[in-house]
């Protein structure tokens, strides 16, 4: 059964895969691209990480992927134009194809010869005996690494920082941004008045 | 249910299929029946507050009003628009109605009666809400309209912007309680209060939480104040614009039935669940789904309460309330009471 379940998973990952890079509609793309994610998160509760398959369906599906079809759904996409570029990026995409092999390569054989001490060789989660996945996880988050997560997390906060540094405008936009403060101050007799025009006369303002 | 399996004389796969298959069952027949009513109810309540009669000429009172809606739309013609993106416009209310019903699986409905008993419950009920902003999504891109649209960005970002809250909230519960299954933070909650009130809203951190977590309910459905994804007056009805027959009707019965699941998350994770209000031993007397489906329904009235009296928010208040005032104010929150339990709980610093 599970060995079932684990080759529809991953086949439907790879087909879905697949789809992302030759879908011809970039929407199309970013729904095989959620499939795929699906997959991923259902190959992880197979082999037990069940805390680390909601998180990716939380932060990719949830999130990113949301994200990414908001944007690409807005563009106006020229379909025959894009083609036309795909030759001259071809060689780049090449490279950064090889790269990253040659990176998960170097990173299971060192994992597999067991320069990295991430849990079993042989593939498996190892959680603690007796805790759940989360416990586990967070056992070894915040003892044995915790100086790489508060790095990571510091690294996000400097990122966090540039994203608000690029996007901030300042309050020095003539037209003026809208004060909320104001609108919440403000009561039906500063903007409202009562009139009684005589019969054929206008109001004046 | 699979021990009775078991003992029907079936081997222990086989009776856990047909158990869950069961479950399955006996959990999205009565909800369907539940957004039948509910839906009914809503009206009724609507008109009430409207001083208006609602819904009386279909059965008795007019309870059978949402049935015969139901076969009216059953056998309407299914319209596919011929500019519409077919493949994701026919997925579209599917994923939605799917969506609505997943989440249900990890529901307690009484001290063991749940389908799957996981120990990341909430973090399932959170990834599979933030699965329900494709369907809308999908919706309205695939119809290749104006309206659907403009509809399909408001959702997005107005699902993504307070999932941001409703995430950091219920960081604040899972820490008071320990754990992510939703069967531990119902016991968490027993005689909470001052030891005789059950339930987390009774304490001065969790409470404003609970406020938070129902507004943001209400903005997470899309229900008043928040429906800018379905404003009448501006986009005619949303992504539901093009949608006819049966795939309106499943985006009807999804977004009710997601109603119904944030006002049973309302009572899973402030009112005790299945526990009653209070902990003294007569209550307990009345079985535990009771509780639950009358704590749940008092949300449900409170849900059709604010549909009837507040008007729409404007969008850029919408995003204002979501990323300035809710994550800020989640984010102090996860903030004290984590400081709060280190020093009561934990003792002090580590």
């Amino acid at each position: 059964m599970t060995v079932f379940a684990f080759y529809l998973f991953a086949a439907l990952m790879i087909a879905s895969a697949a789809f992302t890079i030759f879908a011809r509609n970039p929407v199309h793309s970013v729904l095989w691209l959620i499939l795929a994610f699906f997959n991923a998160a259902g190959l992880m509760v197979i082999v037990g990480a069940e805390f680390l398959a909601m998180l990716l369906v939380v932060v990719y599906v949830g999130a990113v992927a949301v994200l990414f079809l908001f944007v690409v759904m807005m563009l106006n996409i020229d379909y025959a134009e894009m083609r036309a570029g795909f030759m001259k990026n071809a060689p780049l995409g090449v490279a950064v194809a090889v790269i990253l092999l040659a990176e998960l390569v170097l990173g299971v054989g060192a994992y597999r010869a067991g320069a990295l001490d991430l849990g079993t060789p042989d593939g498996s989660a190892a959680p603690l005996v007796g805790e759940s996945n989360i416990e586990s996880i967070g056992a070894l988050l915040y003892g044995q690494y915790l100086f790489l997560f508060e790095v990571a997390g510091i690294i996000l906060l400097v990122a966090m920082i540039g994203a608000i540094v690029l996007t901030h405008r300042g309050n020095t936009n003539p037209r003026g941004m809208q004060d909320i403060g104001k609108q919440n101050r403000r009561r039906p007799e500063e903007a409202t008045r009562n009139v009684k025009p005589e019969i054929g006369q206008g109001v004046e303002l | 249910m699979t021990d009775f399996f078991i003992s029907l004389g079936m081997d222990a796969g086989w009776a856990f299929f047909v158990a869950s298959l069961a479950g399955v069952l006996l959990i999205a027949f009565p909800l369907m029946l539940a957004v039948a009513i509910v839906i009914y109810c809503d009206r009724k309540i609507w008109a009430a507050i409207n001083l208006r009669r609602g819904p009386n000429v279909v059965g008795p009172f007019g309870i059978l009003q949402s049935f015969a809606d139901g076969l009216k739309v059953f056998l309407q013609e299914t319209i596919i628009p011929s500019a519409s993106n077919k493949g994701i416009f026919i997925l579209a209310p599917i994923i939605t109605f799917t969506v609505a019903l997943l989440a249900w699986a990890v529901i307690p409905f009484d001290a063991g009666v749940v389908l799957a008993d996981i120990n990341v419950g909430l973090l399932y009920i959170l990834a599979i809400s933030s699965l329900s902003v494709y369907g809308v999504t999908m919706a309205g891109w695939a119809s290749n309209s104006k309206y659907p649209f403009f509809s399909a960005m408001r959702a997005a970002a107005q699902m993504i912007s307070y999932e941001v809250s409703i995430g950091f909230i219920l960081v604040c519960v899972v820490l008071y309680a320990g754990t992510f299954n939703l069967t531990g933070i119902v016991e968490a909650q027993r005689g909470h209060g001052l030891g005789i009130v059950n339930g987390y809203w009774f304490n001065i951190l969790l409470f404003p939480m609970w406020v938070m977590f129902f507004i943001s309910a209400l903005a997470e459905t899309q229900r008043v104040p928040f429906d800018l994804t379905e404003a009448e007056s501006e986009l005619v009805a949303g992504y539901q614009t093009e949608y006819s027959s049966m795939a309106f009707a499943l985006f009807w019965l999804g977004e009710y039935a997601n109603i119904l699941l944030m006002c049973a998350l309302n009572t899973l994770l402030f009112f005790g669940g299945w526990l009653p209000p209070v902990d003294w031993e007569p209550l307990y007397a009345v079985p535990g789904f009771i509780w639950f489906f009358a704590k749940t329904f008092f949300f449900f009235f409170m849900f059709s309460w604010v549909m009837a009296t507040v008007p729409r928010y404007r969008y850029d208040q919408l995003m204002r309330l979501g990323w300035k005032v809710f994550l800020p104010l989640s984010l102090v929150f996860v903030f004290l009471i984590s400081g709060w339990l280190m020093l009561t709980r934990y003792g002090g610093a580590a």
